[in-house]
């Protein structure tokens, strides 16, 4: 007797470790474990769903979350997010263009002939999703001789090494705003327009209203399926953003930093990363709109489209147009005041994150008996005041 | 395993912004003080905000006591004590309230008064009262600098007007030093009282929603409540109105737990702050065995003379 159901933790927190190892290694004899190699390249989008939602770029420790958390993504993505708190941050990088990616995939659904064509790259999109029996005795030998052939009969020649961004092709012909008129905007949703540097999720709490570039942080390292149903809801009616994807391209971006001693720009690697532009219906700006009465002098131009951004690590695609279409519902609700929930900072940018929404639904699994004590407490004692025979 | 880990497992920079946020919220008592709190290798709801905080205050050859539910040996407060420690070498850990420099909780206040040089850490899952009643944080913000609490003070009276009783079991509100009503932390009503004038310093953590406040030492604290409706704690009087007493320690002052004996499957009470009860325990002991003595001396006294 005692503390029956809370004593005893230290030793039931240990054997639950044990035997959740058990389950990962009870197969059989000749079971092999998984090895790190296998889970970036076999998991592949696994391992890009971890490695975004993670935010830090670290293949070889995504791929090992993936396997200590048994494949359960929001655990993977939160361990690798917890060893990124030990990390200090020691330099910030400057803007990186776009444009200079390595591409493996950049499609446009705005327009068939784009400048250096559509590459349709890796995809499932137009697979039958039937189930493919001959991969369920899969010999190696069959299986390697199927990437040893890919690359026989593969050309790299003709394939150029960078492509031109499609939203340029818009902004030249005047239906984009230009550049310049963008940053004006970004500045004005800033409070303090001095402050033009981007804003760092790791190193400041978002104190509302945000800038964009911290919805875009957020959004960033957000969990897939929160995003994607926030952004549904936009498309099916709470909400009218009717994107059109101006480009979504998956591919590898050079990464650069100062150089330690000369402070010039230097490769220091690349990072897979997944974009996606989103071109939307233009609206005529309303004259209440606070942006047009500060600026209405400044912005009176032709109408334009409008554009929604949305990028991550790793080859996540219905993450990065989910997080563009939320990105142009954002911008909107900035500017307007938010007419649905996908147009509202607070409602998007505090309910996406994964390991924030996963730990605290997790945490009802914890006692709770004083606060049930409680709780008690006040019902018998309602109960007693509308039931005063008792 | 450990060593991989820097001490108190954040990086400096982290513990640095945890320690002047800290700073600001004592000087501004019960203000809500936003900090970036970084992902900790345990669920978020399961201490985090309380956890930064001790990690970024605790120094090596101090004594810390983690408590969940009043009890030092529940499943979350042993694997935050052995975090802790893995951690941060060079600490001690303690069980008993009055060794402890640094105490984290989580829905409990200790039941013994606590001393100047202690410090109280609380989780806080919810770090604003005012949610019940404004879901938007940047409205609520405006709220709170305005101390316009209406709207929590007209949902009490509804409560009255409904139920003819204040319903907010625990997570009371509480109005610190006059002006900022906080959300006093899951702790039970009875634990409320011990906020006002505390001699300790009182630390919230939210960790989720990246806020640190506190109660400084002999502030005052005051619950939410109207002249003719006061502030109530939990009632532990039974049917015949007599104070139900702990199973255990026979206490009849502390707050209880209410469990069904899995044997005879009777309700019975016992102390929620383990530590309290292992100390009332052996204090009815020592007292037995006192008065024991007396008597075998007198037993003796009686034979020989």
């Amino acid at each position: 007797m005692g503390y029956v159901a809370i004593k005893g933790g230290g030793q039931a927190i240990d054997e639950t470790k044990k035997v959740f190892d058990y389950l990962r290694t009870r197969q059989s004899d000749t079971a092999l474990p998984l090895d790190s190699n296998i889970i970036e390249n076999q998991l592949r989008l696994l391992h890009s769903r971890v490695i975004s939602e993670g935010g830090v770029y670290h293949p070889r420790l995504a791929s090992l979350a993936i396997k200590q958390s048994q494949g359960d993504t929001l655990e993977a993505a939160f361990a690798l997010r917890a060893y990124r708190s030990t990390q200090p941050r020691l330099l910030e990088t400057p803007v990186h263009d776009t444009s200079n990616m390595r591409i493996t995939r950049r499609i446009s659904s705005a327009f068939k002939d784009i400048s250096g064509g559509q590459m349709l790259g890796a995809t499932t999109d137009y697979h039958l999703r039937l189930m493919r029996m001959d991969l369920l005795d899969e010999s190696p030998e069959k299986f390697r001789a199927i990437a040893k052939q890919w690359l026989e009969n593969t050309s790299v020649e003709h394939i150029p090494d960078t492509f031109p961004k499609v939203l340029e092709s818009l902004r030249a012909e005047g239906l984009l705003p230009p550049i310049e008129n963008n940053q004006v905007e970004v500045n004005q949703t800033q409070k303090n327009t001095a402050e033009a540097e981007p804003f760092d999720i790791t190193r400041e709490p978002l104190v509302f209203p945000v800038p964009r570039s911290a919805a875009l942080a957020t959004m960033a390292r957000g969990e897939q399926g929160s995003l994607l149903a926030i952004a549904y809801s936009n498309m099916r009616g709470y909400g009218d953003v009717h994107p059109t994807v101006a480009e979504l391209r998956v591919g590898y971006l050079p990464v650069f930093l100062p150089h330690p001693i000369t402070g010039e720009l230097t490769e220091i690697g690349e990072v897979e990363i997944t974009e996606c532009e989103v071109v939307a219906m233009y609206e005529e700006h309303s004259d209440e709109s606070p942006q047009n009465k500060v600026h209405s002098n400044m912005n009176k131009t032709k109408p334009t489209f409008t554009l929604g951004y949305g990028a991550c690590f790793g080859h996540n695609e219905v993450k990065a147009i989910s997080m563009a279409i939320l990105d142009r519902a954002l911008q909107k609700g900035m500017a307007d005041g938010p007419a649905n929930p996908s147009e509202d900072p607070e409602f998007v940018l505090l309910h996406v994150d994964g390991i924030d929404s996963m730990g605290f639904c997790t945490h009802y699994k914890m006692p709770h008996y004083v606060t049930f004590q409680s709780d008690m407490d006040r019902l018998r004692a309602t109960q007693q005041k509308s039931n005063p025979k008792e | 395993m450990s060593t991989a880990y820097p001490f108190g497992f954040l990086d400096e920079y982290a513990k640095k912004e945890v320690r002047r946020t800290t700073l600001k919220a004592v000087a501004i008592p019960g203000y809500q003080v936003p900090y970036s709190s970084r992902e900790m290798p345990m669920g978020r709801g399961f201490g985090t905000g309380g956890l930064q905080l001790t990690l970024a205050l605790i120094g090596e050859g101090e004594t810390l006591k983690v408590i969940d539910q009043g009890s030092d040996d529940s499943v979350n407060a042993v694997s935050l004590r052995s975090f802790i420690e893995m951690t941060c070498v060079g600490i001690n850990t303690t069980t008993k309230t009055e060794e402890a420099d640094l105490i984290q909780s989580r829905h409990r206040i200790p039941e013994k008064v606590l001393r100047e040089d202690q410090l109280l850490i609380l989780q806080v899952p919810y770090p604003d009262p005012l949610v019940v009643v404004e879901p938007s944080e940047d409205k609520r913000k405006t709220l709170h600098g305005e101390a316009d609490y209406s709207r929590l003070l007209v949902k009490l009276y509804e409560d009255i007007v409904k139920f003819d009783e204040i319903t907010i079991s625990h997570r009371y509100p509480t109005r610190i030093n006059s002006h900022y009503v906080i959300d006093s932390s899951p702790i039970p009503r009875w634990d409320v009282p011990k906020l006002h004038q505390s001699s300790a310093l009182i630390l919230f953590g939210a960790g989720r929603e990246k806020k640190i406040y506190a109660v400084p030492p002999y502030t005052k604290a005051e619950p939410l409540a109207f002249e003719d409706v006061p502030f109530r704690v939990e009632n532990f009087t039974d049917s015949i109105g007599q104070r139900r007493s702990c199973q255990r320690c026979n206490c009849t002052s502390s707050f209880l737990d209410e469990f069904i004996d899995s044997t005879t499957g009777e309700k019975v009470y016992q102390c929620s702050d383990t530590d309290w009860c292992d100390t009332q325990q052996s204090l009815n002991r020592s007292t037995q065995a006192a008065t024991d003595s007396e008597n075998v001396s007198k037993i003796g006294e009686i034979a020989h003379g």
